[in-house]
């Protein structure tokens, strides 16, 4: 009897939390609307100046990603200068890697001590939302003042470009300017190349060629690691590109209206893709095999051929030495050479800055003529006129051209997880699919089309 | 240590009602036992209480993180019930209880039993290496079985060793092997823990019942199941509650050998709260996820301790 009573006044007092909770559930304002920080709506977009000593004194806060080895060393280097260059400002670096940023920075904007200069990725899911809700600065005064658009390719601009409510991704105002530029191409052991009596590939033909010619010999001609799924959205980005126009490409790729997954060039190019599994052209277990586990396997001599970023270029040069090769995938016949890739983490000035004039003049030393010799000199790939700053020979050398020949004269495409926010997920899962077997390319087809599609309809 | 929750109830409730005087209660005396909470309360409050009620909170809107979100009632909810990739993410986390949970408890019964009756040398010893794998954070313990698991992995190379090729495949690259190959790690996650416990309970078993069933005739088996179970049933609820909970809230060991995948074969509820709130930008939906297992995991354990109470 003790017991039952205790146990109802136990469901008693549980029952007035219940409520209490409820009220404050009920009562408390909606989430999102007393944070301060980002007011909604772009800056005032007045006069702008480029005079930096006039602006009194000025601390800069900077969150950037530049925490490997290279990257660290250039922004250190730049920061230094910058100072030097302007003894009113004082720049407060927050440094943390790629993956803490992105997951901080949603955070941060919207807090009432939101940084100036941020380093915000180009996705839709980052750059697109962030300007959408009014996060970020356009900064086109700022670009015809500084003329960086005479400094820019178009190609790469567009990835930090958005329209002012944030569905078009591609057109519209600047959000930020990148230091450095990425392209997706081939890694190739040039020893293993001569083992087998073969040159470079110049035509897609040759490519295809050269890989049966190692498969025959009993190597193995490609080496991929996609446990992670996003790697294989990289080769197929590279088949993609010898196979569908660019501009189809790019409107899938930046999620933007008018294109579809389920074209045939399109199907094609998945069934490649599969057709390269099929025939045994991949290392074993490619789903179960880690993505820094497949080039170490190119270093060691494993394999011919690795699809992957100019960012493993360090890596695979310290590894392999002269040994290590690099060009962008050649295109099908008399095409230009296209292929993914695009730009490292934009620079971008918040809406919470209170000096954006200095915020600009720091961005635009950052990506200064000046800046890309540093960054060629620490070891990165700097993304204006980059074959200039290309060493003399040597796996950089190789990149250095590859991605000045995709970015000026043949199509640097968008990653193809740029698309929607959940597109990085459904291509991981679909190519995961495709390449074990699971999925027919005209199912992979069908569920890229429909992420694409549900996206695109529903206005972004 | 291991005492069932109402157990340890009652033990605390028994003093406090002796050493309260029949009548003449001040109201400051009624007040006493609730200063010496406050502090207490005040973090639990800050840090527990108030997060999962925002959470709540959030589940009934749709809010990116940035702007003003929209209330939109149960919209969110309604969503978790009809997307079939989180009915697949709920279904694999109910299989993983299969490895984190039943799987120990057998292992743990069987092992419990041995070391407990046999006088082993080295005893200490032989439970500190049983019990290591939870002193080692998951993430370790996910990057080592990564490497285990790998398509050149010890694994695969011990199988072929003993000539035992055609077993060898990728085991978290493969639709077939991976979720089992991720429960696998958990089931090595979890025995140590509830072998532990289940010998803390049967070293509580007086030994002259055993005694006294052997002088019956009962066998080991018999005697394991009319002594030893029941005697150490609250010890099965705390382990059965533990694991349980670690499988359901399972991140960490997903999120570093597979991240979900190959395709959507191993994804997990909470990796879809991190997902949809730090990926998507759809914190509405990933607070209604997350809502709902909670309320998943609450519910499990308040039926699993139900049931250990009632036959007691």
């Amino acid at each position: 009897m003790a017991r039952a009573r205790s146990a109802g006044a136990r469901a008693a007092s549980r029952a007035v939390g219940l409520a209490a909770a409820t009220a404050l559930v009920l009562t408390a304002c909606a989430p999102g609307s007393g944070d301060g920080g980002g007011s909604g709506g772009a800056a005032p977009t007045g006069p702008v100046s480029t005079d930096v000593a006039g602006a009194g004194d000025v601390t800069l806060t900077v969150w950037d990603q530049e925490v490997r080895g290279g990257q660290d060393e250039q922004i250190t280097q730049l920061n230094a200068a910058f100072e030097d260059a302007n003894p009113n400002v004082t720049i407060e670096r927050v440094s943390q890697s790629f993956d803490d940023l992105s997951t901080t920075l949603r955070l941060a904007l919207t807090g009432d001590d939101a940084p100036d200069v941020v380093q915000t990725n180009n996705a839709r899911a980052t750059m697109g939302q962030f300007v959408q809700s009014g996060q970020l600065v356009p900064l086109d005064a700022y670009a015809d003042a500084y003329g960086w658009r005479d400094r820019y390719p178009e190609s790469v601009l567009q990835y930090s470009t958005y329209s002012d409510d944030g569905t078009v991704f591609g057109k519209g105002s600047l959000y930020g300017l990148p230091q450095v530029g990425e392209v997706v191409g081939v890694y190739y052991s040039r020893s293993a190349l001569e083992g087998l009596g073969l040159a470079v590939p110049q035509t897609w033909a040759d490519f295809e060629a050269a890989l049966q010619t190692a498969a025959d010999a009993g190597q193995t001609p490609l080496l991929l690691g996609n446990i992670e799924g996003w790697p294989a959205g990289h080769v197929l980005g590279v088949v993609q590109g010898a196979h569908v126009a660019p501009e189809e490409v790019q409107a899938l790729g930046l999620g933007n209206e008018g294109a579809s997954w389920t074209t045939p060039e399109n199907v094609q190019a998945l069934t490649e893709l599969q057709s390269w599994q099929q025939q045994g052209w991949f290392n074993d277990g490619v789903n179960g095999t880690d993505y820094d586990a497949a080039w170490q396997q190119l270093a060691d001599g494993q394999g011919v051929f690795l699809v992957a970023g100019s960012w493993l270029a360090p890596d695979l040069q310290e590894a392999m030495g002269e040994d290590a090769g690099f060009f962008a995938p050649p295109p099908a016949d008399g095409g230009q050479p296209a292929t993914t890739g695009g730009t490292g983490i934009p620079f971008s000035i918040t809406t919470a800055a209170e000096e954006p004039d200095v915020a600009a003049a720091y961005i635009d030393f950052l990506t200064s003529d000046d800046a890309m010799q540093v960054l060629a000199d620490t070891g990165n790939l700097p993304v204006v006129d980059t074959a200039s700053y290309a060493p003399e020979s040597g796996l950089l050398a190789d990149v250095y051209t590859a991605f000045d020949d995709v970015s000026t004269d043949g199509s640097l495409l968008p990653y193809l997880d740029y698309a929607t926010p959940t597109m990085g997920d459904t291509l991981g899962q679909t190519l995961q699919g495709l390449l074990a077997g699971e999925l027919a390319p005209e199912q992979a087809a069908d569920a890229l089309e429909a992420d694409y599609a549900d996206f695109t309809s529903s206005g972004g | 240590m291991p005492t069932s929750p109402p157990a340890a109830a009652e033990a605390a409730a028994r003093p406090a009602a002796a050493s309260a005087p029949a009548g003449g209660r001040s109201s400051r005396d009624r007040l006493t036992p609730y200063l010496f909470l406050a502090p207490a309360l005040a973090v639990y409050g800050a840090f527990l209480l108030y997060p999962l009620a925002r959470a709540v909170q959030f589940s009934f809107y749709d809010y990116d993180g940035l702007t003003v979100g929209t209330p939109v009632g149960l919209a969110n909810y309604a969503a978790v019930l009809t997307d079939e990739g989180l009915r697949d993410a709920f279904g694999h986390a109910l299989v993983l209880i299969g490895f984190f949970s039943l799987l120990p408890l057998l292992i743990g019964l069987v092992l419990a039993a041995l070391l407990v009756r046999a006088r082993v040398r080295g005893l200490p010893l032989f439970r500190t290496v049983v019990f290591l794998p939870q002193v080692i954070a998951m993430v370790v313990v996910a990057v080592a079985w990564r490497r285990i698991y790998a398509p050149d992995g010890t694994l695969n190379e011990v199988l072929r060793a003993v000539g035992l090729d055609g077993l060898t495949r990728t085991w978290l690259g493969d639709y077939a092997t991976a979720l089992p190959a991720v429960g696998v790690i958990g089931t090595w996650y979890s025995t140590g823990l509830v072998t532990v416990l289940l010998m803390a309970g049967m070293a509580r078993v007086p030994p002259e019942l055993y005694e006294a069933a052997s002088l019956d005739g009962a066998g080991p088996a018999r005697q394991l199941r009319a002594i030893t179970l029941p005697a150490i049933r609250p010890e099965i609820a705390v382990a059965l509650t533990l694991t349980i909970i670690a499988a359901l809230k399972t991140f960490d060991l997903v999120y570093v050998t597979t991240g979900g995948g190959p395709g959507t074969s191993t994804t997990v509820p909470s990796y879809e709260v991190y997902r949809r709130a730090f990926e998507l930008g759809e914190v509405g939906a990933a607070a209604a996820v997350g809502v709902v297992l909670t309320a998943l995991i609450f519910g499990i354990n308040l039926f699993v301790n139900r049931v250990a109470d009632r036959q007691r």
